[in-house]
């Protein structure tokens, strides 16, 4: 997983709230076998809508997602995250997250930032005054720039230290990989193996 | 206490002397830890077994992938194709796009990645929970995961067994282990003497209908007393698969003869030197007397009687001589409005007998229920009887070696004598991800752990039941028991 420390990119001014999984990425999709190229999944049912503003000339590229509040509420699917970071974002800023969406964000190096309703709103408005500007979102200041605006958010210690470090489940685990490979030469013979097929 | 008196070796001794008496499920998990973890983090626990099938691995093996990672343990890893796989015309193409894909990538990834695999056509082919125990893998004091929430199944053998997402797939094959918080412990206890006729998926049935679907969320529940001691190894899987349906994370049962004698001479079984100490551990696994459960629950085995589900999740259960239940009887509020819901779904009315409920199918399969010893208990009541006119029956071994063997014993010409269908390994209609499904309002009587809304097929209606209830199902075309059929001959 990459190393965050400021995320630079367009940003969408997203105003919904209660933006479930399902909206996200629609169940037909979770038949793939891959972890990858779910881009064209994402928001499935509003993109058919040309109006949509992610379907907007200005906003083509963004990296990131300002939404209204409790985002990522609905089934637990990791899906949901793959295909906000295929789609290219790298953060979302709402006042409010599903625990489960933000979990799964985390571990999949999807920024997640928190800031009260007042502020989402004052972003929105300064971004719809310019569409199509830059954001950026500044992981060691915790604090969220767009144009002459800039926020603070909220994010917990532990998620902001493993993105900062660009450290994955997986990638946690194998910080200790000395104490496993330890563990290993103790493990009794009589313990099974798979392989050689006997 | 003198310090002549404390020999020079104590300190060494004591470190295996546990401070509390624990229990089964607490000294499985200690011997498994790689790192406690600190501050409220969660335990690093290693992995014995990690069992892999179709349909929850592709994403794990494209993350490692992505990431560059390869797979830790090959050797403690096994694939087999159970959930999509057909179970006729198994030397066809598989006929449905998502499932052959499933299966192609699973074929593709264990050849990448150095993984054992146990493809359709295979001897060893068959459903994962049914092939771990099998090839003597599945042994006593190990931990087992799978993509599966039935791996709780291997617990039977004394395992600390249970089922994983995705992304734990993949942390496992990366790493060979998980980070864990630990589990609470619940024990389960049934004494007395099953009467003929009532089974251990009497016993789980009548468990989950009394803790209800959650009473087991958070806990490993460990089964004992002298009803579970008197099962044999397929009865005791019956029980640990569906821990799961009362919300537990795991079930277990402590390893003892019946565990040793089904374990031993198996392809994977320890031999020689590794057998007696393995023995040796396995016989200190009980739990140690005065050792504290969070939770305790107790069951009479002399009470039980064959069991039914008459809704659509596996707590809502009678015996099989009691009726529908009225919902208005349940105080609870989301009860009552569950069990409306459930007879709307089912399509039955309060106050009906169960048994004069009629069925268009039964189907004998599963991992609850699809090992030998479940194949024989099922030929044993439909050997040279006839099915029911209107009754579709399918049975569908759990591997493919289940299904040589019982056609060494001459099962199958049972089953087809009978009027059934005699079917290839593999989950079939548990789940209804091939084509083996109930259609739209058509009633089966099944072996499997799932009652859920079109679990069996959209529209479908399931009754969990044992095998012995599904051949007696299968014979009389309503929800019988074995008990009726020798009424009838009276
Ligand atoms: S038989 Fe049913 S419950 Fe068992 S693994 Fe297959 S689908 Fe799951």
């Amino acid at each position: 997983m990459e190393k965050i420390t400021t995320i630079e990119g367009v940003a969408v001014p997203f105003r919904r709230s209660n933006v479930d999984t399902d909206q996200i990425i629609p169940a037909v999709f979770l038949k793939r076998v891959t972890k990858t190229g779910f881009d064209d999944a994402l928001f499935h049912a509003w993109r058919q809508d040309p109006d949509f503003i992610l379907n907007r000339r200005e906003y083509q590229g963004a990296k990131v997602l300002i939404a209204g509040p409790d985002f990522g509420t609905g089934s637990s699917r990791e899906h949901a995250v793959w295909a906000l970071r295929d789609f290219g974002f790298r953060a979302v800023i709402s006042p409010r997250f599903a625990d489960i969406f933000r979990g799964n964000s985390g571990k999949q190096g999807l920024l997640t930032g928190v800031v009260d309703e007042q502020t989402v709103e004052r972003l929105w408005e300064r971004i719809e005054a310019e569409p199509g500007m830059n954001a950026t979102v500044d992981l060691v200041a915790q604090t969220v720039t767009v144009g002459d605006l800039t926020v603070p958010f909220e994010i917990d210690d532990y998620t902001r230290w493993r993105l900062l470090e660009g450290l994955d489940d997986i990638g946690l685990t194998l910080r200790d990989e000395a104490r496993i490979t330890e563990f290993e030469t103790t493990r009794e013979s009589w313990r099974p193996r798979t392989l050689p097929i006997r | 206490m003198s310090i002549v008196s404390q020999p020079e070796t104590t300190p060494a001794a004591d470190a295996h002397i546990p401070e509390r008496p624990r229990t089964l499920a607490e000294k499985v998990w200690d011997a498994h830890l790689v790192a406690k973890g600190e501050n409220g983090e969660p335990d690093l626990i290693y992995i014995d077994l990690h069992l892999v099938h179709e349909v929850t691995s592709p994403q794990a093996f494209d993350g490692l992938r992505q990431a560059g990672r390869p797979v830790r343990r090959p050797d403690l890893t096994i694939a087999t194709e159970d959930h999509n796989t057909p179970t006729i015309g198994i030397d066809r193409p598989i006929a449905d796009l998502t499932s052959r894909t499933q299966i192609e990538t699973l074929r593709r990834n264990a050849e990448e990645f150095g993984i054992r695999l146990h493809s359709l056509g295979d001897i060893e082919q068959g459903i994962v929970h049914v092939v771990g125990p099998q090839l003597g893998l599945t042994m006593p004091g190990i931990t087992v995961v799978c993509g599966d929430s039935h791996t709780s199944t291997h617990g039977a053998f004394g395992a600390m067994a249970f089922g994983i997402g995705t992304s734990e797939v993949e942390h496992v094959l990366a790493t060979q282990t998980l980070p864990l918080k630990p589990f609470k412990t619940m024990a389960i206890t049934v004494e007395g003497e099953l009467r003929p006729g009532v089974t251990a998926k009497d016993i789980i049935l009548a468990v989950i209908a009394k803790i209800g679907t959650g009473g087991g969320q958070g806990y490993v529940l460990e089964y004992r007393g002298s009803a579970i001691r008197a099962l044999s190894m397929e009865g005791r899987m019956t029980i640990c698969n569906m821990s799961i349906e009362a919300g537990a994370r795991a079930g277990m049962v402590a390893p003892d003869e019946t565990t040793y004698t089904y374990v031993k001479g198996r392809p994977h079984a320890p031999e020689g030197e590794d057998w007696d100490a393995a023995v040796a551990y396995w016989n200190t696994l009980a739990t140690d007397e005065g050792a504290a459960f969070d939770a305790e629950v107790f069951i009479d085995a002399n009470e039980l009687e064959p069991f039914v589900t008459w809704g659509t999740n596996p707590g809502q259960g009678v015996s099989l001589s009691q009726t529908v239940p009225d919902p208005s009887a349940f105080s609870d509020h989301n009860e009552r409005a569950a069990a409306e819901r459930a007879l709307e779904y089912m399509d039955l009315e309060a106050g009906t007998p169960m048994k004069d409920i009629k069925v268009d199918a039964v189907f004998m399969g599963s991992c609850t229920n699809s090992r030998i010893e479940d194949l024989r208990a099922f030929a044993s009541i439909v050997k040279g009887q006839k099915k029911a006119d209107h009754v579709r029956v399918m049975v569908v071994p759990g591997s493919a070696r289940v299904r040589i063997e019982a056609e060494a014993e001459g099962l199958d010409k049972v089953f087809t004598e009978f009027g059934a269908e005699w079917r290839f390994a593999g989950c079939s209609m548990c789940l209804g991800m091939n084509p083996d499904q109930l259609a739209p309002g058509e009633r089966c009587a099944s072996t499997s752990n799932r009652n859920f809304e079109g679990r069996q097929g959209k529209g479908g209606r399931t009754h969990l039941v044992s095998p012995l209830v599904a051949a007696a199902t299968a014979i009389r075309g309503t929800l019988s028991s074995p008990w009726d059929l020798i009424e009838g001959a009276n």
